[in-house]
C-alpha cells in the first residue's frame, strides 16, 4: 500500500485531515479558556461535546438542516451551561468534582436519548466541503498542495479558526474581555469595582458550553455524518488539557489543537497504511502526548489566580 | 476536641446527615422526569429496581458482589480526595491491577496453596495500581500537571495497553487455536478462585437449604445470600476489612493524618514542617493501589480471566466516585454507600430487562447524584458557618470525624 501512495501524497493527506480534526478541538478549546479565564474549570466539556453532538446529529437526521443541526447543539450546550453555573458557581461547588458529574450526565443522557431515539448508527450528509470556484473551471481548491491545505474545507472549519482572532479580539480589545480576566484574576478588585463577577462566570461559563456544544455537532455533523456513544472518546477532556497546554492565550490554544490533530491524524494513517505499529500502541499516542504537553507547556504562563476558587462577595 | 462540637445539637447532626440523602432523591427525581418523557412509568420502574437489587436471593448477592469492586475504588478515591488530589483514574488502575493479577495468576499455575496464590495476585494488582496512580501524583507534585486530567488520559492508554496485551501476549491460546481470537486470557486455575461464600458456609458446616430450615420469606433469602450458592465471594469481606483498616489508617496513624491536614490547608502543612509533595505522591499511590485492588479481587474473585478491559473496569471507576462522595469520604460512609450504589448498577440491569429502559440511564442519574451532592456541601458550609459565628470558640478539624471533604482549589490552583 505504501508503494501505491507517494509520501507526498500521505504527508498532505495528514496535514489536510490534521486540520479537519482541529475543528471540535478548537471549538471546544477556545469556549473552555473564556470560562477558566473567568475563574471557572469546567471539566464537562466532554459531556457537553456528546449532548451536543446527539442533538445535533439528531436534528440534522430528522430536517436534514445541518445548520439547524448546529443550532440545536448550541441551545444544549447553553442549558449544560446553565446547570454548570448554577452548581460551580452558585452553589459554589467544586469544580473539578462538578465537572465528573455534567460529564457523567452528559455519557449516560447521550447514549440514552441515542438508544431511544434513534435505535442503530445512521448517517446523514452534513456539510460538504467548499472549494473555492472563481470560474466555472478554476477553483482554488485545484492548486497543488495549497488547495488540498488551505481550500478544501466545510463552512465549519473555517468558523473554527475564525474564532481564534475573535476570541484575540473579545478578550484584549472589548470591556468584557477585560472583565472576564478581572473576575479569573482578581474577583475581589472586580467586585470592588461594581463589576458582578456572578454575571460574568456564568456569561462565560455559558459561552464556553455554547461552543463546546457546537464542537460536538461539528464532530458529528461536519467530520463524521454519524453519531455513535461516546463517540468523542476523551477529546472534551484533551481540549480541557489545551487550555492548560495554551497558556489561556488563543494563539496557544490553536497551536495546541494542530499539534493534537496531526498527531491523531498520523494516528489513522498508521492504522491505514498498515504499518508494523499495533493499532493499540497508536491509538494510545494522542493521551501520551496530552500529558507530555500538560508537563510542558506552549509557554509558561500562569493559570488564572482565581481559577477553581468560587467566589462569595464578603467571605474571601 | 472543641467546646464547638461537643455542643452541636442531634438536630443539626441530622440535618447534615441527611443533606446527601436529599441529593440522591432529588437525582431520582429528575430521573423520573426522564423516564416518564420516554413514556415509562418512572414508580415502576424503580420499584423493578429495589426489587432487582435488594428482593431476591440473586440480586441480593449480585448486589454485594458489585459493591466489592466500588467499597475499594471509593476508599482509594477517598484517601486521594482527602489529600485534596482528585484521582479520576481508578478505572484504569483497576484494569492495569487486573491485567498484573491476571498475569501473576497464569504464572503460578496450580503449583502454589490457593490462599499463598490469592495473596500474591493481590499484592500484585495493588502493585500494578500503585504504579499508575503513582506517576500522576508525580506529575502532579513536581511538575503541576493537573491531576484529574491526567488521571483522564491514564485511563485511555490502560484501556488501549489492556487490548494489546489480550490481542497480542496474553490471549487464551485456546482461542488462538480455534481462530476466534477473542480478546481475553486463559482461565485461572481453580485453586486460585477466591472461596464464595458457600464455600464458607460449607466449612462452618451450614450446608442446609432455607427451605430445609423452614425459613420463609425475606429471611430465607437472607439466609440464601449466606449459605447457599450465589456469585457471592469473600472479596465482600476483604473490602470490608480494607474499609476498617483505611479507617485506622487515616484517623490513627501519622501518616494518615498528613494526609488530611495537607488537604485541608497544604501551606499550613509546608509551614508545620511537612513533606507535602511526598504526601500528594502518597495519597495517590495508595489510591492507585486500592483501585488495583479492586482488579485483582474482580478476577480471582468473579471474573477468574481477563477480558475487554472496559468491560472489566464497568464504570467502577466512576460510580466510585459517587459511592466515595456519599459516603462523606469516610471509609465507614463508603461501606454502606458502595452498596446502595452496587445495587442501583445490578437494578439498572433488571429495570433494563422488565421495563425496555436502557441501562445507560443509570450513568446520567449518577452524574445527576454528583451534582447534586456537591452542591449540598454549599448548604453544610454555610450551616457550619453559622454555627461557628454564633459560638466563638475554633475548631480544629483534623481531629474530628466528620470532617467535611476538603477543598482542591489550594493544591490545583
Amino acid at each position: 500500500m505504501i508503494q501505491e501512495l507517494t509520501i507526498m501524497a500521505i504527508l498532505l493527506g495528514i496535514i489536510h485531515s490534521g486540520i479537519r480534526l482541529a475543528t471540535p478541538y478548537l471549538f471546544a478549546a477556545l469556549g473552555e479558556m473564556f470560562g477558566q479565564r473567568s475563574g471557572v474549570l469546567n471539566l464537562g466539556v466532554e459531556g457537553i461535546m456528546l449532548m451536543g453532538a446527539f442533538f445535533g446529529f439528531y436534528v440534522l437526521f430528522k430536517t436534514g438542516n445541518p445548520w439547524l443541526g448546529m443550532g440545536a447543539a448550541a441551545v444544549v450546550g447553553i442549558l449544560m451551561g446553565l446547570l454548570m453555573s448554577v452548581v460551580s458557581i452558585t452553589l459554589q461547588a467544586e469544580q473539578g468534582i462538578s465537572g465528573i458529574g455534567l460529564y457523567m450526565f452528559g455519557l449516560g443522557m447521550s447514549s440514552l436519548l441515542f438508544k431511544t431515539m434513534l435505535g442503530t448508527v445512521e448517517g446523514a450528509q452534513g456539510f460538504s466541503e467548499l472549494r473555492f470556484c472563481i470560474t466555472d473551471s478554476f477553483c482554488l481548491a485545484d492548486i497543488p498542495i495549497l488547495g488540498d491545505i488551505f481550500f478544501s474545507h466545510s463552512v465549519i472549519t473555517y468558523a473554527a479558526f475564525a474564532l481564534v482572532p475573535i476570541s484575540i479580539w473579545i478578550l484584549n480589545k472589548t470591556t468584557w474581555g477585560l472583565k472576564i480576566r478581572a473576575a479569573g484574576q482578581n474577583p475581589e478588585a472586580a467586585d470592588s469595582l461594581g463589576v458582578s463577577v456572578t454575571a460574568v462566570r456564568y456569561a462565560s461559563v455559558i459561552l464556553g458550553s455554547a461552543l463546546a456544544g457546537i464542537a460536538g455537532a461539528s464532530l458529528s455533523i461536519s467530520l463524521l455524518g454519524i453519531f455513535q456513544e461516546n463517540m468523542t472518546a476523551g477529546m472534551g477532556f484533551i481540549a480541557v488539557a489545551l487550555v492548560y497546554f495554551g497558556g489561556w492565550s488563543p494563539v496557544g490554544i490553536l497551536a495546541g489543537a494542530l499539534l493534537f490533530s496531526i498527531i491523531n491524524a498520523l494516528q489513522l494513517w498508521v492504522q491505514v497504511l498498515n504499518l508494523p505499529i499495533p493499532s493499540d500502541m497508536a491509538v494510545m499516542l494522542p493521551y501520551i502526548i496530552t500529558i507530555i504537553a500538560l508537563a510542558v507547556p506552549f509557554r509558561r504562563a500562569a493559570s488564572p489566580a482565581a481559577l477553581g476558587k468560587p467566589f462569595a462577595r464578603g467571605e474571601n | 476536641m472543641s467546646k464547638f462540637r461537643i455542643s452541636r445539637s442531634f438536630w443539626d447532626k441530622l440535618i447534615d446527615a441527611s443533606l446527601p440523602l436529599l441529593a440522591v432523591l432529588g437525582a431520582f427525581a429528575v430521573g423520573a422526569v426522564i423516564l416518564w418523557l420516554q413514556g415509562v412509568n418512572p414508580l415502576e420502574a424503580y420499584k423493578a429496581m429495589i426489587v432487582g437489587a435488594f428482593g431476591s436471593k440473586n440480586g441480593l448477592a449480585d448486589t454485594l458482589v458489585k459493591s466489592v469492586p466500588l467499597m475499594l475504588v471509593a476508599l482509594g478515591i477517598a484517601i486521594a480526595f482527602r489529600a485534596g488530589m482528585i484521582n479520576i483514574g481508578a478505572e484504569g488502575q483497576l484494569i492495569v491491577g487486573a491485567l498484573l493479577a491476571t498475569f501473576v495468576g497464569l504464572q503460578l499455575g496450580d503449583k502454589i496453596p490457593g490462599f499463598a496464590g490469592i495473596i500474591l495476585i493481590l499484592l500484585a494488582g495493588a502493585f500494578m495500581g500503585a504504579v499508575w496512580g503513582a506517576i500522576p501524583g508525580y506529575l502532579k507534585a513536581q511538575l503541576g500537571v493537573n491531576e484529574i486530567l491526567s488521571t483522564i488520559m491514564m485511563n485511555a492508554i490502560a484501556i488501549q495497553v489492556g487490548y494489546y496485551l489480550l490481542r497480542g501476549p496474553m490471549i487464551d491460546p485456546a482461542e488462538v487455536a480455534a481462530g476466534t481470537n477473542i480478546p481475553h486470557s486463559a482461565r485461572l486455575p481453580k485453586n486460585l478462585d477466591m472461596p464464595r461464600f458457600t464455600d464458607l458456609a460449607q466449612s462452618l458446616g451450614f450446608t442446609e437449604k432455607a427451605k430445609d430450615l423452614g425459613l420463609q420469606g425475606y429471611i430465607s433469602e437472607i439466609y440464601g445470600v449466606l449459605a447457599e450458592p450465589t456469585r457471592l465471594h469473600s472479596g465482600f469481606l476483604f473490602a470490608i476489612f480494607m474499609a476498617i483498616l483505611v479507617y485506622i489508617f487515616l484517623w490513627r496513624t501519622t501518616i494518615g493524618y498528613r494526609i488530611r491536614s495537607v488537604g485541608l490547608n497544604p501551606h499550613a502543612s509546608r509551614y508545620a514542617g511537612m513533606n507535602v509533595k511526598g504526601t500528594m505522591v502518597l495519597s495517590m499511590t495508595l489510591s492507585g493501589m486500592f483501585a488495583g485492588l479492586a482488579g485483582a479481587v474482580e478476577i480471582v474473585g468473579l471474573h477468574h480471566r481477563m477480558f475487554e478491559p472496559t468491560a472489566v473496569s464497568a464504570g467502577y471507576g466512576f460510580t466510585g466516585i459517587v459511592a466515595a462522595l456519599f459516603g462523606g469520604l469516610h471509609p465507614l460512609g463508603i461501606i454502606p454507600s458502595s452498596i446502595l450504589f452496587g445495587g442501583l448498577l445490578v437494578g439498572g440491569d433488571k429495570m433494563q430487562r422488565a421495563m425496555q429502559v436502557p441501562q445507560v440511564l443509570i450513568m446520567a442519574i449518577l452524574g445527576l447524584v454528583v451534582l447534586f451532592v456537591v452542591s449540598t456541601d454549599y448548604f453544610v458550609h454555610k450551616r457550619q458557618n453559622r454555627r461557628v459565628s454564633v459560638e466563638t470558640s475554633s475548631s480544629d478539624d483534623l481531629f474530628d470525624d466528620t470532617t467535611p471533604a476538603p477543598t482542591t482549589a489550594e493544591v490545583n490552583a
